[in-house]
């Protein structure tokens, strides 16, 4: 890990050392503004120098993102951001690896590839923009829009079951799970941090507003007049409390999730679900945190967050770990007893 | 009794038995004896797709041919001297093939009713005694009762037992063709150190098929193939995927740069993954994608990162590569794209060979994609024929593709090996300081075209690259008209630049100017040089070139074409070579097509060229 930090002497990095000389194509008011500024607002905090940062994108419209960080970037193909980081990272683990991706890109094209990083945690940080919509082919349905959903492609509305990703990822033995949202720069900032820190693949899904063909999809979770009441931000070690006035919590009742009222008599934050991101199980009932106010359904706030954090050992580290064994058991390589093989005849 | 000495200057054997009957470890025992003593040879094991067919049946047939002499040998061979056939199916699969007045070897126990019925002969019919093999020198064992009798008191179970019927079989072959069974020994020495009740019953076995030979009355004729006049050196035998593997870990050694192949399991081509892996102290790391584009994405991942970039598959695998073929291509990454052909389209005939994917690797990817193409002709030759992608990868800052196949890949020869002090360097370096004043241009061209590499890691030098259309120098992302069609042209150009980096076409035999000119590419070589050869022999005037670099050609190949009357172009397909030929050069170039998932024999090509010269 060397090479992954700044030399003391070097000027501090600022975030405007990130900007690139290319024009910013988004449209107007697109929450992938919001995203690169935060982007670029914390990685001069990290102490990684510019040439070790790479960032990686697969296609769409959060996938132009490597050509506004001045940073090693690739713009590769649609789906592919994850196999190629992957590449890149199990030969040069050195360099702090990061895969810009959206909704369409990692869960439908790249689904597989999303799936198969996250049970190797290799140590990269993958930012999913989730605006539920494909924005760059003007306004598909995606594989996280809800059912039901209109759009260009489904007149009639979607009926196509939507993905969970929190849920998928936990399938899938992602090692840090965490959600957050462009309009919140500060808990954005956070995630990006966290991202950074941990050890393995950190999965980072980014609620993104698409102003132009899925405007206002997050807009519960993000507007002032409903944001308390309907996102709740989990934090390790504090028991689950969100509301207009923190005046409501989630219990556990058994393996049931209760949402309590902590207004009323008896009722106490001592007795709430204390959220501990290590726990597997815990996580992944509040992966099921996921509804969209369907009557007969009781309604849960949307979590924000590291939902779920685990120590693993990454899949470079353990590669890399191979060849050195392999070269202190037999030798560094000898290419002439290599290509003599074990039988050989001579002809004179 | 005594025995006669007859000497012979070539044999080819088949054996075939049922898949699990070992044959491939028979056949291979056998080849690495005949290499060891001397003989030239060539081998083609020809497997049934299905791990573990229905016993006794056809299609659990597997076979592996053997030509060895004392005289050069070029190919596998056309019709066999001997089959050995472990069962019924494996006499009916195979008796076509055998040349009449050949050698039927036949394991009496694999002719029983249940057998016969197995292998669909009539209720009744037994070919071993109704005359269907009059035409041939029949010797019937009964392999499995020998094989029991010899180890009636190893305390093994029956089941146990019958696996080392091959053994017999080996043993008395080896006997037959005077052979020492040394290397065999020291062979299941090694295999079975850890089971010595399995050691001694296989070394049992093998000294009892042995003894029955020169015990046994019956048989009086022992065959002698001495050694071949091969140039003096000192040799190894070896097969089409083991040289692929080593050749590239001879690239990565030369050029100085680790190796990672990423790649993901498929018939023909797994045998490379198995190779490398074996090899991590040479600094490679192999990994097992995914999924076939995992496989080369991670590989330009790689590549991005500094590294010897390679991906290896067949056919179906290449066609899922290709959208990302054309991502290396526009990133102008080193990368090496290895295709082991098999029988297509689609799933096709997995473990059969053939040569159709030329077209897939010339104009299989969307847009204007020329990638270089190289192909092997035999199996050593896929040693030096894929550290040639390297180099041109590495050199000129593109992706190679190496075409291969199935019959090269597990077909073996032996092999002159090279020092490594020996082989062609590759020059590669990582650009450290910018290009252009106080600015770096990641697609600033030298001289060959192409452009630098620069790393990430390398201080000052951060540039994003993309699959998009790209300015020219900057590598900015340009969808101005006149950049987007000189950039197509550039790319072209660098590539048809290589031509001027790889040797002129070379004649394999034959003179310069004349009748007839044979043009083969890829594992067809064997079987041309062998009917140029015999042309030759009957008073044919006939030359031979094996096209090696396919994209681009070598630069004089339209001179040689114009130097002919007739143009020859024997292939595995129904005609890809040939119609490039006839596109670029208009020449009136003649195909000889076979798409049967089964290499040429001599007798084919030159039944051809007596058609076409005797008009």
């Amino acid at each position: 890990m060397e090479l992954n930090t700044q030399s003391p002497e070097a000027p501090k990095m600022l975030s405007k050392d990130l900007v690139t000389d290319q024009e910013v194509r988004w449209c107007p008011g697109c929450g992938d503004y919001s995203i690169l500024k935060q982007v670029q607002t914390v990685i001069p905090e990290l102490g990684i120098a510019r040439e070790n940062i790479v960032f990686i994108s697969g296609i769409g419209c959060s996938s132009r993102f490597p050509y506004y960080m001045e940073t090693y970037g690739m713009h590769s193909i649609h789906g592919r951001a994850t196999a190629v980081a992957s590449g890149l990272k199990a030969i040069r683990p050195e360099l702090s690896v990061w895969i810009v991706t959206g909704d369409g890109d990692a869960m439908s094209i790249g689904g597989n590839h999303f799936i198969h990083l996250l049970r190797r945690n290799f140590n990269v940080n993958i930012l999913l923009f989730n605006n539920e919509i494909y924005g760059l082919t003007k306004g598909q349905y995606s594989p996280t829009s809800e059912e039901g959903k209109v759009t260009k492609s489904t007149p009639m509305g979607s009926i196509d079951h939507p993905f969970n990703p929190f849920a998928l990822a936990m399938g899938a033995e992602g090692t840090f799970i965490a959600r957050s949202m462009d309009r919140d720069p500060v808990h954005l900032k956070e995630m990006l941090r966290r991202s950074n820190a941990h050890n393995g693949t950190s999965f980072l899904e980014i609620y993104q507003n698409c102003n132009v063909f899925n405007d206002g999809a997050f807009e519960i979770f993000t507007e002032k007049s409903s944001k308390k009441e309907e996102a709740m931000f989990v934090e390790h070690g504090k028991p689950l409390i969100y509301g207009q006035n923190q005046d409501k919590g989630i219990k556990l009742e058994g393996f049931k999730p209760v949402i309590v009222d902590l207004t009323a008599n008896g009722n106490s934050a001592n007795d709430l679900w204390i959220h501990d991101e290590t726990d597997r199980a815990k996580a992944g009932i509040l992966s099921r945190f996921f509804d969209r106010h369907e009557a007969g359904i009781e309604h849960f706030p949307r979590p924000f967050g590291a939902f779920y954090v685990e120590q693993r050992p990454c899949y470079e580290e353990m590669l890399n770990a191979q060849v050195e064994e392999a070269i202190s058991k037999k030798g560094a390589g000898d290419l002439d007893k290599l290509l003599q093989g074990r039988e050989i005849w001579e002809i004179h | 009794m005594d025995t006669t000495n007859q000497v012979l200057d070539q044999v080819i054997i088949k054996f075939a038995g049922d898949s699990g009957d070992g044959m491939q470890l028979t056949g291979t025992q056998f080849t690495n004896t005949a290499a060891l003593f001397g003989n030239d040879l060539s081998t083609f094991p020809d497997f049934p797709a299905e791990i573990r067919a229905p016993l006794g049946t056809i299609p659990g047939v597997s076979g592996y041919q053997l030509h060895f002499g004392s005289v050069n040998i070029f190919s596998p061979g056309d019709a066999c001297d001997v089959l050995v056939a472990m069962n019924a199916a494996a006499l009916k699969a195979n008796l076509r093939h055998v040349r009449k007045g050949g050698t039927v070897i036949a394991n009496s126990d694999g002719f029983d009713p249940k057998n016969l019925r197995l292998a669909n002969y009539p209720d009744g019919a037994n070919p071993l005694h109704d005359g269907t093999l009059d035409s041939f020198t029949v010797i019937t064992l009964d392999v499995t009762k020998m094989t029991r009798a010899a180890l009636t008191e190893s305390g093994l179970g029956i089941k146990e037992i019958d696996r080392a019927k091959n053994m017999f079989v080996l043993g008395f072959l080896y006997w037959m063709y005077n052979r020492e069974m040394e290397f065999t020994l020291k062979f299941l020495q090694e295999k079975f150190s850890k089971k010595p009740d399995i050691l001694d019953a296989n070394l049992k076995v093998l000294r009892a098929g042995y003894n029955f030979g020169d015990t046994s009355e019956t048989f009086t004729t022992r065959y002698t193939v001495n050694p071949a006049p091969m140039p003096p050196g000192i040799y190894r035998n070896i097969m089409g995927n083991q040289a692929t593997a080593l050749g590239l870990i001879a690239a990565s050694q030369k050029c100085g740069l680790d190796m990672f192949f990423g790649t993901y399991p498929i018939t023909p081509a797994s045998d490379i993954l198995h190779e490398l892996a074996k090899y991590k102290n040479f600094g490679i790391r192999t990994y097992q994608a995914e999924d076939e584009i995992a496989a080369i994405c991670s590989v330009i991942g790689a590549s991005f990162g500094g590294k010897l970039a390679v991906t290896a598959s067949s056919g179906p695998g290449i066609a899922l590569k290709a959208e990302a073929m054309g991502l290396a291509l526009m990133l102008e990454l080193p990368l090496v794209i290895i295709n082991v052909q098999r029988g297509g389209p689609s799933t096709g005939l997995p473990t059969k060979t053939e040569q159709s994917d030329l077209f897939q690797a010339l104009y299989g990817r969307n847009g204007e994609a020329p990638i270089p193409v190289i192909a092997s002709k035999s199996p050593a030759d896929c040693f030096e024929t894929v550290y040639e992608a390297c180099r041109i990868a590495l050199e000129f800052m593109t992706p190679v593709i190496f075409l291969s196949d199935g019959f090269l890949a597990n077909g073996s020869e032996p092999w002159r090996f090279p020092k490594a002090d020996q082989l062609k360097p590759i020059v590669t370096e990582f650009t450290k300081e910018k290009n252009d004043g106080d600015k770096f241009l990641p697609y600033k061209r030298d001289a060959k075209l192409s452009r630098p590499w620069a790393i990430p890691g390398t201080k000052g030098l951060e540039h994003r690259i993309g699959g998009l259309e790209k300015q020219h120098e900057t590598g900015n992302i340009s969808y101005d008209p006149e950049n987007h069609e000189f950039m197509v042209k550039m790319r072209a150009a660098k590539v048809q630049k290589i031509a001027d980096h790889i040797p002129l076409q070379a004649f394999d035999s034959g003179a310069e100017k004349g009748k007839l000119l044979i043009v083969g590419w890829g594992s067809t070589y064997g079987a041309i040089k062998g009917a140029a050869n015999d042309a030759r022999i009957k008073g044919y005037e006939v030359s031979h070139i094996q096209i090696r670099h396919l994209l681009p050609f070598p630069k004089n190949l339209g001179e040689i074409l114009y130097n002919f009357d007739q143009i020859l172009v024997p292939e595995m397909n129904t005609g890809q070579l040939v119609s490039l030929l006839r596109d670029q050069f208009m020449v009136p170039a003649i195909g000889l097509n076979k798409i049967k998932g089964m290499p040429f024999s001599t007798f084919e090509i030159l039944d051809k060229i007596e058609e076409l010269l005797k008009k």
